[in-house]
């Protein structure tokens, strides 16, 4: 199975290719990926040293290009899609329908991905998809289990990638505005997600309060850990009940059901996180490596290799075991 | 500017469901979209009071179409959308891969949980046979504008969300279910207690969103009531208003009356008020600094 990483920056995609990264995905600094950080993200100069160098090291490059284009203004994601065509990548990563419209029309050689972003969840979705625009490949979203993606497999010709490390949605991706309700940026829109510049931490008491949006959505102790404030991993209360309404504070790791996502027909697994640091990328390639590598050697997959890199916090398997069903 | 009324998004009973549809016979409205948009669970409960629904509003001069499950994953939902294909009434699509059913010819219309963001999208379904679009509530009148004069070139119907608690997020866990420590197969379909959604609030009791199944919605009443104006400017050719309890037939007249010019922005909103005492209320996605804020003179604690 193929390994996709992240890279937020230059030096990250280094890290990551030398680690030993199959593939890794990336964005341009701006608006048309759903990472859109300070920070972060590729000029187009950056971009064409990261294509070129990944491919000196036998690596892929995909590019996100995975928001929905605001209108009146399509033609900053049309010339993203144009520019990661010239810079080389091997695939972009779309979501809007328009968007894969314009790219198999004008850029029919450039390999197409569906973005979890699409929150394709069923086969007759994908094979729409791919009938329609041309779509290689699948990024499924985090709500199936392990055989609803066998099934899904079975049904579609198009490859399929699925997340196994990091962050984790819990809504449809790409079908949620609770981010924009709050504070106004949106992951469809604007590429952010409960953003830091909504974020706030205020003393209250002997408290500690995160804000989003000015909704106190996390409290603890003075002294303690407080949480990251995003929306659907908050405190809230409903009836005399007061806790995580939507999802714990848990971080993906799929990586024990390895063995049954390759057995279900799984082509890529995908690692979450391109707002991370170059050394925890390169941390979680080269376990994931590992991990492959064994797999595909029909060795024992090396145990709980990656649990100190979820930085104390819960991990989940997330949907794939679906305790909850 | 014509009123459509959008698919009941909460689970009531078979009766309650179908009175809201008899009260709708002799609302002004022009349109009706049913059926369920959020939990197929739901639907063998008031599935055979669709046909009588159907007829009731037809007969009524209503123009009806049927809603597809927002969120499909498992086979029975699939057939289910497969069969929405063959009752001979217009279908909105919540979801796309109900046009995997849809024949190419065949017109549709698309519903408020499509993302449809810009120009091309919109062109795209045109092509492929919608005629009629619901605008993601997320979009800004900026946005508004650019898609209704695209609608207008192309013979499209554009519609934006008028009135009702938001749908914000649609998840393959059931919150309500959750909630209630039960797993999501045997529910015991905890939904049904609450006709206008869960109410959840933050750590300083402020009242935030709404539970509903695997839906989330906000705890605000979502009401287009200041930017009437400005929505028929653009060209904006429907309202949609979302079902919610208390009298809703009569909330579609105060909507109508205000269309007409014989209620104004203040006017309405003293009406949403009255009607509706603990219902707050926004319009920050269409114009606002967030989806919450509310650009009237009132606002509830």
């Amino acid at each position: 199975m193929e390994i996709v990483c992240p890279a937020g920056t230059p030096a990250a995609l280094r890290a990551a290719v030398k680690a030993g990264a199959h593939t890794i995905y990336c964005g341009f600094a701006d608006e048309t990926n759903a990472r859109n950080f300070p920070g972060l993200n590729f000029d187009r100069e950056e971009m064409q040293e990261g294509v070129r160098f990944a491919h000196s090291h036998g690596s892929k490059v995909l590019v996100a290009i995975n928001t929905f284009p605001r209108a009146g203004a399509e033609d900053i994601w049309h010339r993203a899609v144009a520019d990661a065509e010239t810079a080389g990548a091997d695939a972009v990563i779309l979501a809007d329908l328009g968007l894969l419209a314009y790219a198999a029309e004008n850029h029919p050689n450039l390999r197409r991905h569906l973005s979890v972003q699409a929150a394709a969840a069923n086969a007759d979705m994908i094979n729409f998809y791919a009938e329609a625009f041309g779509v290689k490949r699948v990024v499924l979203p985090r709500v199936l289990s392990v055989p609803e993606i066998a099934a899904i497999n079975a049904e579609t010709d198009v490859e399929t990638e699925v997340f196994v490390f990091g962050g984790l949605c819990v809504m449809a991706e790409g079908r949620c505005s609770l981010s924009s309700y709050a504070t106004g940026k949106s992951p469809n829109m604007n590429g952010v997600c409960s953003p830091p510049s909504h974020v706030e931490y205020r003393e209250e008491g002997t408290d500690l309060d995160a804000r989003l949006g000015g909704y106190v959505i996390h409290r603890v102790a003075q002294g303690e850990p407080a949480p990251y404030p995003t929306l659907c991993k908050g405190c809230f209360s409903a009836e005399a009940k007061t806790g995580h309404l939507f999802e714990d504070p848990v971080s993906l790791n799929a990586e024990q059901l390895m063995p049954q996502l390759k057995k279900a027909g799984v082509t890529a697994l995908k690692i979450e996180g391109r707002q991370r640091s170059r050394s925890y990328v390169a941390q979680v390639v080269k376990n994931f490596r590992a991990a492959t590598d064994a797999l595909e050697a029909g060795l024992p997959m090396p145990e709980g290799m990656l649990a100190r890199l979820s930085e104390g916090q819960a991990v989940t398997t997330g949907a794939y075991k679906k305790t909850w069903r | 500017m014509e009123l459509t009324v959008g698919p009941n998004q909460f689970f009531w009973a078979a009766d309650d469901w179908l009175k809201l549809y008899r009260d709708l016979v002799t609302a002004p409205v022009t349109r009706v979209v049913l059926g369920e948009v959020v939990c197929s669970k739901r639907l063998p409960f008031f599935q055979d009071r669709i046909p009588e629904a159907v007829e009731l509003l037809q007969d009524a001069g209503k123009e009806v179409a049927l809603t597809s499950l927002a969120l499909v994953t498992l086979k029975r939902e699939r057939k289910m959308t497969a069969a929405l294909a063959e009752m001979g009434v217009e279908i909105e699509i919540n979801d796309l891969s109900a046009l995997a059913h849809i024949p190419q010819g065949t017109a549709f219309s698309v519903g408020p949980l499509v993302n449809v963001y810009n120009e091309s999208t919109l062109g795209w379904l045109a092509n492929r046979g919608a005629t009629r679009v619901c605008l993601p509530p997320e979009l800004p009148l900026e946005s508004v504008a650019a898609l209704a004069e695209v609608g207008a070139k192309t013979g499209v119907k554009i519609e934006v969300w008028g009135h009702g608690r938001l749908p914000l997020a649609v998840s393959g866990r059931c919150y309500h279910a959750r909630h209630h420590n039960r797993p999501k197969d045997n529910c015991q379909f905890a939904c049904e207690d609450d006709p206008d959604g869960l109410e959840v609030k933050t750590l300083e009791d402020q009242p935030f969103l709404v539970i509903n199944g695997i839906q989330t919605l906000s705890d605000s009443y979502a009401s287009a009531a200041h930017q009437i104006e400005t929505l028929q400017d653009a060209g904006v050719s429907a309202l949609r208003l979302s079902p919610q309890s208390g009298d809703f037939a009569g909330l579609c007249g105060l909507y109508r009356q205000r269309l007409d010019g014989d209620l104004d922005g203040a006017g309405l909103e003293a009406a949403l008020h009255a009607g509706w005492p603990k219902a707050r209320l926004s319009d920050g996605f269409l114009k606002g600094a967030r989806g919450a804020d509310w650009s009237g003179a009132s606002q509830l604690a």
